[in-house]
């Protein structure tokens, strides 16, 4: 395996430690919060709305709506700081990238559950 | 005490640190390098030593380089440069320098030959402003403009900034810091980017600026 590539596996994640999910699924995201001298978890729970790179790079991005406003938040898949990944429910999308869900409020912005039996 | 190292560029990536930051490094295999000559005040008016690395075939040398690695007992060595040292005689001939001379957090300065641009114009060359790209301007949006007065001096002055090659020339990027030492696998990886293209030779050499 070329150096590079060795370098970048090394610091992925445990395959166990990340969940399957793609672009229209539920997540809560469990990150560390650094304030001061005090380490806590904050929660952060919305619609991924697309997965994006790979290897050591790959990130998502999470969409919830907070109070009337849009909030959206990147992070990167393999980083320390993400400290637990849930996926709540899965999505029945059509698309990878769901940017149409900024221009949604409400009920049009809901997304369908996937049903598995 | 060693001063630098030889390395060849293997290319860039990205770590991620303990607190989630990201930091680009680019990845240098760093030696072994071999020392093969001793250049002492007494003999050659300075002090510097003579460092090899990286294998060669030896039927691509040639008998006077075979003599002169042999003279050190080294295996003929494709990139060798001189380093300056304050004093050569602490270094034995065939001593074998490797990647640990750095240690995370120090700060080096990197030197290698940028990659190569070809001809390049002015703007990309020397960073000219060019010409508006409307508003009546014709055939010269990317054009350096005059030159220079006319009847007198009647010549360029020697040293304008005009189009012509650009890159291939040796850079020194000072004070990068080294982010990681893996000595085991000779690499040393150096928080930003470095001269030249991958697989390029890299000198690497305790920082001047930074102590």
């Amino acid at each position: 395996m070329n150096i590079i590539d060795k370098l970048e596996q090394e610091q992925l994640k445990n395959e166990n430690d990340v969940p399957d999910f793609k672009a229209g699924d539920k997540l809560r995201v469990h990150v560390k919060i650094r304030e001061g001298e005090k380490e806590r978890i904050q929660v952060f729970e919305g619609v991924v709305i697309k997965r994006q790179n790979g290897g050591n790079r790959a990130n998502f991005t999470v969409r919830k709506m907070a109070s009337g406003v849009g909030v959206e938040r990147t992070f990167l898949l393999h980083s320390p700081l993400v400290n637990k990944i849930e996926v709540l429910t899965v999505g029945k999308v059509r698309r990878s990238r769901l940017y149409y869900l900024r221009d949604r409020t409400g009920k049009a912005a809901r997304i369908k559950e996937k049903r598995t039996w | 005490m060693t001063v630098g190292i030889l390395g060849r560029k293997i290319g860039m990536t990205q770590l991620i640190a303990d607190n989630g930051e990201v930091i680009p490094v680019t990845v240098v295999e760093a030696g072994p390098c071999q020392v093969i000559q001793r250049k002492t005040v007494g003999k050659d008016g300075y002090s510097a030593i003579q460092l090899g690395a990286f294998e060669k075939k030896i039927n691509l040398s040639n008998k006077p380089e075979k003599g002169h690695f042999n003279k050190a007992k080294v295996h003929p060595a494709r990139f060798v440069k001189e380093l300056k040292v304050e004093d050569s005689n602490e270094y034995e001939l065939g001593q074998t320098i490797t990647a640990d001379v750095f240690q995370a957090g120090d700060f080096i300065d990197v030197t290698g030959v940028s990659k190569g641009k070809g001809t390049a114009g002015v703007m990309k060359r020397w960073g000219f402003a060019g010409a508006p790209a409307s508003h009546g301007a014709e055939k010269i949006h990317r054009k350096p403009g005059s030159i220079g007065n006319s009847a007198d001096p009647a010549r360029v002055f020697k040293g304008k900034k005009l189009p012509g090659r650009m890159g291939s020339e040796r850079v020194t990027i000072q004070s990068l810091s080294v982010v990681q030492v893996r000595a085991e696998d000779n690499l040393i990886l150096v928080k930003g980017a470095v001269p030249g293209h991958s697989n390029g030779l890299l000198i690497l050499k305790k920082a001047v600026k930074k102590g």
